[in-house]
C-alpha cells in the first residue's frame, strides 16, 4: 500500500524538524536510493529562514548576544515553536518567554524583556492605522472627568524591572550607548504616523493609561493611578498620552449617565 | 466611594489640561513623509521585519551548541546592579554527552 | 491623521507582457523616487497582511504607479489538511485592497502540525493528490474570486509513490479547475538538474497554453551525498545563461508574456536589479517583433 498523502506528509515534516531522525524511505533521489542529503536542504531552509525571520524581528536581542549567540537561540526556538501563520512579521510572539526560561542567557536577565518590546514594536508598526486625537478643544472638566478613551490600534505597553527603554533606545544608533541609570521602566509603544515611538511612563501614568486601556472612565483611572502614586497628575498624564498620539477619541456622556 | 476631596483634585487637574490642550497640536510622531522617501538621510525607519521568501537558501545553518557560546554582543558592556558584568554564561559542564 | 491618504488614481491593474520586478522594502525609495520603467511589480501576499503601517502605504504609493501582482507563499495549496480559512481570509481582504491584475501561488505544501514550515515542500504526484489540490484551488478561487496562477516547483528530492509526470499533472489541474499556469523557467533548470531529466523535454510538454506568466531568478549550486551536482533555488544571484537560453526557447512557443525578475536573498541595489528585467524586456521584445513579422 502506498502512503496516503497525509501520512507522507505527517512523517516528511516531522523528520525535517528533527535532525537526528533520517529522512523518510519514500524520499527518494532519481535512482531510487535514499536522499537524507538532499532532504537536508529542505531542514537546512527551514532553519535558516526562520532563523533570519527572527533576526529581522528581534534585532536589538541580536546585537545584545551577538550575531553566533542569537542565532543558536533563535535556531533553538525555531525547533519548539514554528511560525503558527504564513505571516513572519508575526513569528516569535513566545520568543522572550523562551528567553527567560534559556538557561545559557540566565545573566542576562534584562534580554527577554528587550524581547517582548521588539515583539511590541513589531505589532505597533503593523497595526491598523487610526486616528489619533489632537485637540480637547469644546470639552469641560466635568464631562471630561466622566469620559472614556478609545486608544490609537497600534498602542502596546510593556513593564520591566530593567531599564529596557533605554536599552532598546541605545541601541537605534550606530554607537551603542549603555543605560546611565539602572531602573525599572515602563513603555509606551504607539505608532499614530509612519513611526513607532517609545515613551516610558512613570509607575502612576502606567497605571492610568492600562485603565484607560481597559475601558475605565478618566476620573476612575486617575484616582487607581493616585492610589499606585499620590504625585501623580492626572491632567498631565493625560496630555502626555495625547502628545503622543495613543487616544484616538474620546466618548463624552451625559452629566450622570451611567453612575 | 471615592473621596469627593480626590475627585475634585482630579477635576482640577484635568481644567489645568484643558487649558494646555485646547489648540490643535500635532503628534510628536507627524513624519510621515519619512516613509515616502522624502528623507533618505538618517535612521532606517522604514524596515518591515521578516519577510517571506520562496526561494531556498545557500546559506547553511552550522547547529552550534549554544551552551557553549560566549557573548560578543553589546551586553558584555553593560553592568548590572550590584557590580556584576551582564555577560552569557560559558555552562560547559552542561554541554550534554554526546 | 487621514488614514491612508490616498491620491484615489491607481493604474489600470492589467500586467503587461512585459518584465517586472519582485519589489523588496530595500528598494521602495528608489522607486518611488526614479519612478523606473518597469512593467509591473510584484509581492509576496504574506509580506502585507498586517492590518496597517508602512508597508501598505509603500504599497499603495506603488500600486498607483504600476500594475501590481501578489504572489502568495503560505496557502499550502498541496497539503492533505483543509486550507487554513483565517489565511484564505486574509489573502481575500488584500486582493480587494490592491485590485492586483494577478494572483498567484505554488505546487507545494509548508504546513505540520498547526504550524507553517516555511519552505515549498515536494509533493507526489498521485490521483490522491491531484484530487486535493484541484479541491483547494477551486476553493481559493472562489473565494478570492479571480483565476490564479499556479507554479511550478523548485524540488531536491522525489518521492517514491509519484506516478504521473509533473507536466501532465499540471495540465490536468489547469483543465479540471480553469486555473492559469506561472512557469517558473529558473524551477525547471533546478528540477531537472535535481530529478535528472531534460530542460528542454520538460518545456516542450508543458501545457503552454495555459501559461500566463514567466519567472526567472538565480540559482545557487551543491553537491548530494554521490557527489551530484544539486542546483539550489537560492535566488540570490543573476539569472544563470543556461536559463536565459531555456527562456528565449520557451518564449518560442508561448510568445510574449509578463515575466518577472525573482531576487530575494542578498538583494542588490535597485539599480543591478532593474538591469535584470530590462534584458529580460529585451529578450521579449525580440519575441514580440518577431511575432509581428510573422503576422505580417
Amino acid at each position: 500500500m502506498p502512503l496516503s498523502l497525509s501520512e507522507s506528509q505527517t512523517a516528511f515534516s516531522a523528520a525535517l524538524l528533527a535532525p537526528e531522525i533520517e529522512a523518510p524511505a519514500n524520499v527518494i533521489r532519481p535512482d531510487g536510493r535514499r536522499a537524507d542529503r538532499r532532504f537536508a536542504i529542505y531542514r537546512n531552509n527551514v532553519a535558516v529562514s526562520l532563523i533570519e525571520a527572527l533576526q529581522a524581528n528581534f534585532p536589538v536581542t541580536c546585537k545584545l548576544v551577538g550575531e553566533a549567540f542569537f542565532r543558536a537561540m533563535a535556531g533553538e526556538f525555531a525547533r519548539v515553536e514554528i511560525p503558527r501563520s504564513p505571516v513572519l512579521s508575526e513569528y516569535g510572539i513566545g520568543f522572550p518567554y523562551f528567553i527567560s526560561s534559556f538557561r545559557p542567557a540566565q545573566d542576562l536577565p534584562y534580554l527577554a524583556d528587550v524581547a517582548a518590546v521588539e515583539v511590541a514594536w513589531n505589532q505597533a508598526y503593523h497595526a491598523a492605522d487610526g486616528a489619533y486625537l489632537s485637540s480637547l478643544e469644546g470639552l469641560n472638566e466635568e464631562e471630561l472627568a466622566k469620559a472614556i478613551c478609545t486608544p490609537h490600534p497600534s498602542v502596546r505597553f510593556v513593564s520591566s524591572p530593567f531599564p529596557v527603554c533605554a536599552i532598546w533606545l541605545g541601541h537605534q544608533a550606530e554607537q551603542f550607548s549603555p543605560p546611565s541609570d539602572w531602573k525599572p521602566e515602563s513603555v509606551l509603544l504607539v505608532r499614530p504616523e509612519a513611526e513607532v515611538s517609545l515613551h516610558v511612563l512613570q509607575p502612576g501614568e502606567f497605571a492610568f493609561a492600562q485603565k484607560l486601556r481597559s475601558g475605565e472612565r478618566i476620573e476612575e483611572a486617575a484616582i487607581i493611578a493616585l492610589g499606585i502614586d499620590p504625585s501623580f497628575d492626572p491632567g498631565a498624564g493625560l496630555i502626555k498620552l495625547l502628545r503622543a498620539g495613543a487616544v484616538s477619541s474620546i466618548r463624552t456622556f451625559e452629566s450622570d449617565e451611567g453612575e | 466611594m471615592k473621596s469627593n476631596s480626590m475627585k475634585l483634585a482630579v477635576a482640577g487637574s484635568l481644567a489645568a489640561a484643558l487649558v494646555a490642550f485646547a489648540a490643535p497640536v500635532q503628534a510628536q510622531d507627524a513624519s510621515k513623509e519619512k516613509c515616502f522617501g522624502v528623507s533618505l538621510a538618517g535612521k532606517n525607519d522604514c524596515k518591515a521585519g521578516a519577510g517571506t521568501t520562496c526561494a531556498g537558501t545557500s546559506k547553511v545553518n552550522y547547529q552550534c551548541n549554544a551552551w557553549s557560546l560566549v557573548a560578543k554582543g553589546t551586553c558584555v558592556t553593560m553592568n548590572l546592579p550590584g557590580n556584576r558584568k551582564g555577560s552569557l554564561v560559558e555552562l560547559k559542564r552542561d554541554l550534554p554527552k554526546s | 491623521m487621514k488614514p491612508l491618504e490616498r491620491s484615489n488614481v491607481r493604474v489600470n491593474a492589467s500586467i503587461p507582457a512585459r518584465a517586472g520586478v519582485g519589489l523588496k522594502p530595500e528598494h521602495y525609495r528608489d522607486i518611488l523616487e526614479e519612478n523606473p520603467d518597469v512593467g509591473f511589480f510584484e509581492v509576496h501576499a504574506e509580506n502585507y497582511m498586517g492590518a496597517g503601517g508602512p508597508p501598505h502605504r509603500y504599497l499603495e504609493a506603488i500600486r498607483e504607479r504600476y500594475p501590481l501582482s501578489l504572489h502568495g507563499v503560505g496557502l499550502s495549496i498541496g497539503a492533505a489538511r483543509r486550507l487554513d480559512q483565517a489565511h484564505l481570509q486574509r489573502l481575500k481582504e488584500l486582493v480587494r485592497r490592491y485590485e492586483p491584475g494577478r494572483f498567484s501561488e505554488h505546487l507545494a505544501w509548508s504546513t505540520h502540525e498547526n504550524g507553517f514550515l516555511n519552505d515549498l515542500l515536494p509533493l507526489p504526484y498521485t490521483e490522491e493528490t491531484l484530487h486535493i489540490v484541484c479541491e483547494h484551488i477551486d476553493q481559493v478561487q472562489a473565494s478570492v474570486g479571480c483565476q490564479m496562477l499556479l507554479e511550478n516547483p523548485s524540488v531536491y528530492v522525489l518521492l517514491a509513490e509519484s506516478v504521473i509526470p509533473e507536466t501532465e499533472f499540471l495540465r490536468e489541474i489547469a483543465i479540471r479547475t480553469g486555473c492559469g499556469l506561472l512557469l517558473d523557467v529558473n524551477n525547471v533548470e533546478v528540477s531537472a538538474t535535481n530529478a535528472a531529466y531534460d530542460p528542454i523535454a520538460y518545456i516542450n510538454a508543458f501545457p503552454i497554453e495555459h501559461v500566463g506568466e514567466f519567472h526567472l531568478a538565480g540559482f545557487a549550486e551543491a553537491e548530494d551525498e554521490a557527489g551530484e551536482r544539486l542546483l539550489i533555488d537560492a535566488h540570490g544571484s543573476p539569472v544563470e545563461p543556461s536559463v536565459w537560453s531555456l527562456y528565449r526557447q520557451v518564449l518560442r512557443r508561448a510568445g510574449a508574456k509578463p515575466t518577472l525578475i525573482e531576487w530575494d536573498n542578498d538583494v542588490p541595489s535597485w539599480s543591478v536589479l532593474h538591469n535584470e528585467a530590462m534584458k529580460a524586456d529585451l529578450v521579449l521584445r525580440e519575441v514580440g517583433e518577431r511575432e509581428q513579422a510573422n503576422a505580417a
